[in-house]
């Protein structure tokens, strides 16, 4: 790469990326746990995918019960902890939080349950562990939310459950797909500890193969996510300096990465901010979001986008790249200014000079690895399931998480895999009768 | 403009009805000028008597919901100065603030000497009253003093006796709430002569205990014992027994209204209820003289909007309007309106008539709750792909606002009083055709 920046030091790092929401002290979550309403079948309940029981957690914080708490949060969403830091809570429990209509400001929701969550994680973090008495064993493929979810789910109901991930760290996007200032490596080590703890046995650095997985195991859930991000297939990607949004975000959390100077990153969604206001805090002089639509069709939450623009991220709307330039690496991307029908404006093309190119245009799928899957049936290159059960067209094969919705959050992954977990054991029920 | 001052008994005058009760905020000379100038208007002097040894510590509190000091418990005695500091300190006030209330709170030995005693030496260091106490429920009581005395008639009427042997200013009896019927004392000091009554004092309480050490609160030293019960959490015992002791026709005495009085609106009920004064400790305890500030502009400004130009135009108001149950209407008839532009749907309204009232709020779809919970458990929700968040506009989905059955509805009022939006529920009179009876006019035989 051409213009590099010096990397961080320690210290410098972890102000960088320092917790984007502090943690509320004790005090200052009792008054704010006071302040809920306890509504009734209440919808900030309704609004998460898990279902937490939201009031009953923040009232047992307001009576000092922090580990029924826990407790609470865990029954329902194994992995409390990465979802109390990294759910758009805007859009989820707080956006349905009933002091909307009452004083505008609703129940700080996720901090709440941060807070419960920081306690149990303080404080003897374990789960009670069901004997091993079900019969029937379940391999998990894809050591991310939804099977760590699922397999939380089927211990609990005592079956034996296996993880195998080719990754060496488990939590699958969690560990390595998350902007460092939400989650980071060893918060995400946490909650796999946690469903370690209870029994769930995990084989990584280990490609799963579905042909003798089949073999071996009573059923099998597919949590394996989504294939590496989709390629610009324009000239000068395989320039040195050019890489993608997750493995930029992956290095930098677990490992290091050089940051240019100047940075381009393609694409608007919530992973191209992660990337871009990372390779910001790394030290880049100037970033810059390239995406072919305009602002408001912008696909990451406007949350993000506020965040962007506080790490003073440059953007250009309506751009689409059509040349990387450079001569040994990376010097500057060409794009075509285009118009509201996406149709490229003639002779509007532009350089941007820039020292790295992150595109971060949206993950393919893993259509190679699924089709070996029988009989799973495949729409879009998504898995398709029955959304109650997570059961597949093949009856053995159960799956969640982004290889069936294409991309969601954390805690949908984490729902889908509850659920598929529950359908499992059912149907294991049924085969034993 | 509104007009404050107020004379007690016909004798005692104070810029504003608003005095220190006798405790810890009036001690000393000090911090009782720091109250006049703070705008109190009066000031019942801690309790004179032969000086006592305190412990440490004294008080103990019940916070509720987030907020402190909700009901506050004590267990100090009387003072602990010497009686002659005191005296001299009264004159001194007396002195500097001619036209404010210094009432001096006496407690001695059940010997008609002591009383005269203390009564003369009060008076002559200048007090414009004198407040007995025979209300303080912990600590002298067991040494026959305070409510010991409070709490037999007997007893209360023969020391109010020998104190108006001598007293020449105003004589007020404080009553203990510690008893089955308060009037019974009241009607005791009135025999014995008493120019004026204070109530309550505080009401014996166990706080809590502490869930580590499992010793009740305050812990002197491992140890606990009961205290007083005072603050905001006793209000409506103490407005109660000032109706009782009001509205009985056979004590009929002026009343210095105490008991967890922390603002303007407070103090006004007790002035409808009948008091000429009212006393506060608890609340300067909590914020300080100054929060008096509010009391005189707040109750000035509630006074001027409704027409009262002073406390005696409205004081006593609300008597009549306290009967007996049997007296009242069986056939009015109310009942719950949801206005659903209100509603925020928190459904505390529906699960409070359920839980804890007559069934009677339902949500459209659903037979009971359970059945309600279980549909919204089985909901599949999905982060939502537009992935903006609202735009402010907040409206309550109609699922969730409840209705009322008007023919089930008894007017209980839960629902209204768990609501926490204002003039979301409120509840409306039903014409129901049928002339006003009472308990007492049904069950009446007819001849």
């Amino acid at each position: 790469m051409g213009n590099t920046v010096p990397p961080l030091s320690p210290e410098e790092f972890a102000s960088r990326f320092a917790e984007i929401h502090p943690a509320l002290g004790p005090q200052a979550a009792k008054v704010e746990a006071t302040r809920c309403l306890f509504c009734f079948d209440a919808p900030c309940t309704l609004a998460c995918p898990t279902h937490i029981d939201v009031p009953r957690f923040i009232k047992k914080i307001a009576t000092g019960n922090l580990r029924g708490s826990a407790n609470t949060i865990l029954a329902s969403n194994i992995l409390g902890l990465s979802c109390s830091r990294v759910c758009p809570v805007d859009v989820l429990c707080e956006g349905a939080c009933v002091m909307h209509g009452y004083n505008k400001q609703p129940i700080e929701i996720g901090r709440l349950q941060r807070h419960a969550m920081d306690y149990f994680y303080s404080h003897n973090p374990s789960l009670p562990v069901a004997k091993a008495h079900a019969s029937g064993r379940v391999a998990c493929i894809g050591a991310g939310p939804a099977s760590l979810a699922c397999a939380a789910e089927l211990r609990r109901r005592g079956y034996s459950v296996t993880i195998i991930d080719k990754n060496p760290l488990a939590g699958g996007l969690n560990t390595y797909g998350i902007a460092e200032y939400k989650l980071r490596p060893s918060d995400s080590k946490k909650e796999v500890d946690l469903v370690r703890g209870v029994g769930v046995e995990f084989r990584l650095g280990v490609e799963a193969v579905p042909e003798s997985l089949e073999m071996e195991f009573d059923a099998i859930f597919l949590g394996v996510g989504l294939g590496s991000t989709h390629n610009l297939r324009i000239p000068g990607e395989n320039l040195p300096g050019v890489v993608d949004a997750l493995s930029f975000i992956a290095q930098y959390k677990t490992a290091s990465i050089p940051v240019g100077r100047r940075v381009a990153v393609i694409g608007a969604g919530n992973t191209a901010v992660d990337a871009a206001t990372a390779a910001r805090r790394l030290g880049a002089k100037q970033v810059f979001m390239v995406y072919r639509r305009g602002e408001s069709e912008m696909p990451a939450f406007d949350y993000e986008f506020e965040l962007a623009k506080l790490d003073r991220i440059e953007f250009h709307w309506w751009s689409l790249p059509v040349k990387i330039h450079g001569k040994d690496s990376v010097e500057s991307i060409e794009c075509v200014r285009l118009d509201a029908n996406l149709a490229p404006i003639l002779n509007s093309n532009f350089q941007i000079p820039c020292d790295m190119v992150i595109p971060s245009i949206g993950q393919t799928r893993l259509v190679e690895f699924l089709s070996r899957c029988r009989g799973v049936e495949l729409r879009s290159g998504c898995v398709v399931v029955n959304p109650e059960t997570g059961q597949t067209a093949n009856p053995k094969y159960f799956a969640g998480g982004d290889c069936v919705n294409g991309g969601r959050e954390v805690v949908d992954a984490v729902a889908m895999g509850k659920r598929a977990g529950a359908g499992i054991a059912r149907k294991l029920e049924a085969n034993h009768g | 403009m509104a007009d404050l001052t107020t004379l007690f008994a016909g004798k005692i005058r104070s810029p504003n009805p608003f005095w220190l009760a006798s405790g810890p905020p009036a001690n000393c000379a000090d911090q009782v000028m720091r109250a006049f100038d703070a705008g109190w208007g009066g000031a019942v002097w801690k309790t004179l008597g032969e000086p006592i040894v305190n412990v440490s510590s004294r008080y103990s509190s019940v916070d509720w919901n987030g907020q402190r000091m909700m009901g506050l418990n004590n267990i100090e005695l009387i003072t602990d100065r010497p009686l002659d500091v005191n005296l001299r300190e009264i004159s001194q006030v007396k002195k500097r603030y001619p036209h404010h209330a210094v009432v001096a709170s006496l407690m001695v030995d059940s010997k008609r000497e002591a009383w005269h005693l203390i009564v003369r030496q009060a008076e002559d260091a200048g007090a414009d009253g004198l407040e007995l106490n025979f209300g303080c429920p912990h600590g002298m009581s067991e040494r026959g003093m305070g409510s010991a005395v409070g709490q037999v008639p007997e007893y209360c009427s023969m020391i109010t006796e020998w104190v108006k042997e001598v007293a020449k200013t105003p004589v007020l009896i404080k009553l203990t709430p510690n008893v089955t019927d308060l009037r019974h004392i009241a009607r005791a000091a009135k025999k014995g002569g008493a120019d004026g009554l204070s109530a309550i004092n505080t009401i014996n309480s166990i706080t809590g205990v502490d869930l580590d050490t499992l010793v009740p609160r305050p812990n002197v030293d491992g140890k606990s014992a009961h205290g007083g019960y005072c603050g905001p959490a006793v209000k409506p015992i103490a407005l109660h027994m000032v109706q009782q002791i009001a509205g009985d026709p056979e004590v009929a005495l002026p009343v210095s209204g105490i008991g967890g009085i922390s603002g303007w609106r407070d103090a006004a009920e007790f002035f409808l209820m009948g008091c000429q004064s009212v006393q506060l400790c608890t609340a300067p305890m909590h914020y300080g003289f100054r929060m008096v500030e509010d009391m005189i502009d707040g109750l000035s400004n509630w006074m001027d909007e409704k027409g009262f130009r002073t406390i005696d135009d409205f004081r006593g108001r609300s008597l009549p309007n306290v009967t007996e149950w049997k007296h009242l209407n069986l056939n009015y008839k109310i009942i719950a309106r949801i206005h659903r532009d209100k509603c925020i749907g928190c459904d505390l309204c529906y699960i409070a008539c359920w839980d804890g009232a007559h069934q009677c709020i339902h949500i459209e779809g659903f037979k009971n709750p359970e059945d309600l919970v279980a549909a919204s458990h089985k909901r599949i929700t999905v982060t939502d792909v537009e992935k903006h968040a609202g735009n402010g506009a907040h409206i309550t989905p109609s699922i969730r606002i409840p209705r009322v059955d008007e023919h089930e509805c008894v007017g209980c009022n839960l629902c209204w009083l768990v609501c926490p939006v204002e003039d979301c529920i409120t509840m409306e009179r039903l014409d129901v055709g049928v002339a006003p009876q009472s308990w007492e006019q049904r069950t009446a035989a007819p001849k």
